[in-house]
């Protein structure tokens, strides 16, 4: 015991043991394993066969599958400009709105992010399907169409399903730094003639940086690994990597190519973050 | 003193501007909330609709809620999820709150590279973490055994698999809670304890763990509301033949559309509902933000 009081190391590691343990057990070694089974071949049934290849990999770069992979690129920061175009002024309305209104504001920004996700999918599904979706069907029953708009099964249906469950998740940080800006610099700023675009443009737009930032990635990263949306809104035909990645598991039975999928994926992920991460930087200090 | 002509219309016509300018800012913001909630408003309307129709009103009917508790499948389910995330929730929240501590009250070599271990289940996709556990399960002897057991009458077997599955993400989410609020507390108050002779455990039991326990609230909210809403890992570590309510709606939803479904949605929005009119009452209790009860 009083060896323990002395070491706070030892102290540390012992709070830390169980959850690292855990994690190491339960996290890391399930990520080391599809790290290995990329580099391996199939087996006949499922599983593996424990021989080197790098066939995998190779196949992740094939046309067929890396066009999917452009794609979910594409789809992801497509995501992320329209989430950030929609977010920015709704974070600057609650920010801007009097203080006892805004708690109300943001309870009602996050009712919707604590549905299920599944939920609000399934809710445009209903409303986007392409002859019996309750936008087309009011539609043509008024007589604006005579045939269905091709709302559903294609990019535009997973670009608003995505865009509309990650757009609080865009807000959250955005309002939180435009909370913390100082209204005296926006003054100071007008009392030196700046117009309102350009006080807006040179202080508050670099002020808000970080949140853009946090908001940014906390969208593109699920965007671009999307399961459940395009596996809805998609129709089966407009597919994403996440799903290319769950039919080697469900369908295919090919698991290393599968793991070698979602690895790209992870390591592309990993790479889009610190790339964005180094242009806000070098953006933030040239203004 | 007469001001110039030119600042005075200037400063004319910039109120007309501030003033158009905050017209058409509240008018956005109408406009976004209602995209936010106008979708959820019709699955709840239409869970109502006296037709198999999601889309031509017919009447209105309880039918589909009646349909939907008679469906043996959808009750277990039900329960299934709910035994998920008890469990889940109560050892994540133990796990968490021991590498908030650990994390943020302790300096040791090696300490970038936990934290950082930390923070990836938060940031990997979901379905990236399915099929590594997926993958793991398979491998290691574990696989998809069930746990049997009797929950309040019901007969469950849920999968280990998926118990840890669901361990695995929540308990960074409850250690990014939990830390939050330790970051936030006055030391004082523990300096004081030990100037008066609490020894550690003392301090901890008497003083750490009741100031920090909205933190630990929090995030055993956030990640009963994360384990409820969970499909994708869920769904991948569960073998075949085990449901929660979610991967049952998702197999009801590929089979096609009904009001039933909208009934069984309009169900968990008013449980996700709840759980958040309660995380927010426990932080004004708490006099706490709000930032720290949302999870983010």
């Amino acid at each position: 015991m009083e060896r323990l009081r002395r070491h706070p190391e030892l102290q540390a590691w012992l709070i830390l043991a169980i959850p690292v343990i855990f994690l190491l057990i339960f996290f890391m070694a399930p990520l080391l394993i599809v790290f290995v089974y990329s580099f391996l071949e199939r087996g006949k049934y499922g599983g593996v066969e424990w021989v080197f290849t790098l066939d995998n990999i190779r196949r992740v770069f094939d046309p067929l599958y890396f066009k999917t992979f452009l794609r979910s690129f594409y789809i992801a920061i497509v995501t992320t400009l329209i989430t950030l175009g929609l977010g920015y002024p709704l974070a600057y309305f609650i920010a801007k709105s009097p203080p006892n209104r805004r708690g109300a504001l943001l309870f009602a920004l996050m009712i919707p992010f604590w549905t299920n996700f599944l939920i609000r999918t399934y809710a445009w599904l209903t409303l986007l399907r392409t002859h019996t979706g309750l936008i087309n069907v009011t539609l043509m029953n008024w007589g604006l169409l005579s045939k269905p708009l091709p709302l559903y099964g294609n990019d535009f249906a997973i670009i608003l399903g995505l865009v509309y469950g990650w757009l609080p998740v865009m807000v959250l940080p955005i309002y939180a730094a435009l909370e913390r800006l100082d209204e005296s610099l926006l003054e100071a700023a007008r009392d030196l003639y700046a117009s309102s675009g350009k006080a807006f443009w040179r202080v508050t737009w670099p002020l808000s940086l970080p949140g853009v930032v946090a908001g940014s990635m906390l969208v593109f990263i699920p965007s671009l690994g999307a399961f459940v949306t395009p596996a809805i809104l998609g129709g089966g035909k407009s597919l994403m990597i996440g799903n290319i990645i769950s039919n080697q598991f469900l369908g295919a039975h090919d698991w290393p190519f599968g793991s070698a999928l979602s690895m790209v994926m992870m390591i592309a992920m990993l790479a889009a973050t610190l790339i964005y991460f180094r242009w806000t930087k070098k953006s933030e200090s040239s203004l | 003193m007469s001001v110039p002509a030119r600042f005075q219309s200037n400063d004319r016509w910039q109120q007309i501007k501030s003033k158009m300018g905050g017209w058409s800012l509240t008018t956005y913001g109408i406009l976004a909330f209602a995209f936010l909630y106008l979708p959820i408003l019709i699955l709840v309307i239409f869970s109502f609709n006296d037709a198999r129709s999601v889309s031509k009103w017919a009447g209105f009917t309880f039918d589909w809620y009646g349909k939907m508790f008679k469906d043996g499948q959808i009750l277990l389910s039900i329960w299934n999820s709910l035994f998920l995330a008890i469990v889940s929730t109560i050892i994540s929240t133990v796990l968490g709150t021991l590498a908030a501590l650990g994390l943020e009250r302790y300096r040791f070599r090696g300490k970038t590279a936990v934290d950082s271990m930390f923070y990836l289940p938060v940031i990997i996709p979901d379905i990236a973490m399915a099929i590594m556990l997926l993958l793991f399960f398979n491998m290691s002897g574990i696989g998809f055994t069930p746990w049997k057991v009797n929950f309040f009458g019901a007969r469950l077997a849920v999968p280990y698999s998926v118990i840890i599955g669901h361990v695995a993400f929540n308990t960074s989410f409850v250690a990014i809670v939990v830390r939050a609020r330790l970051a936030q507390m006055d030391r004082t108050l523990e300096e004081a304890a030990s100037d008066l002779y609490a020894n550690a455990w003392q301090t901890f039991r008497r003083v750490t763990l009741p100031m920090l326990m909205p933190g630990i609230v929090g995030g055993a909210l956030l990640a009963f509301t994360l384990s409820l809403d969970d499909f994708v890992i869920t769904f991948f570590t569960s073998g075949a033949g085990f449901n929660t309510l979610p991967v049952r709606v998702f197999g009801m939803i590929k089979k096609g559309v009904t009001p039933k479904i909208n009934a069984v949605s309009t169900l968990m929005l008013a449980v996700s509902l709840t759980l958040v009119v309660i995380s927010i009452l426990l932080s004004r209790r708490s006099g706490d933000g709000d930032s720290v009860q949302m999870g983010f």
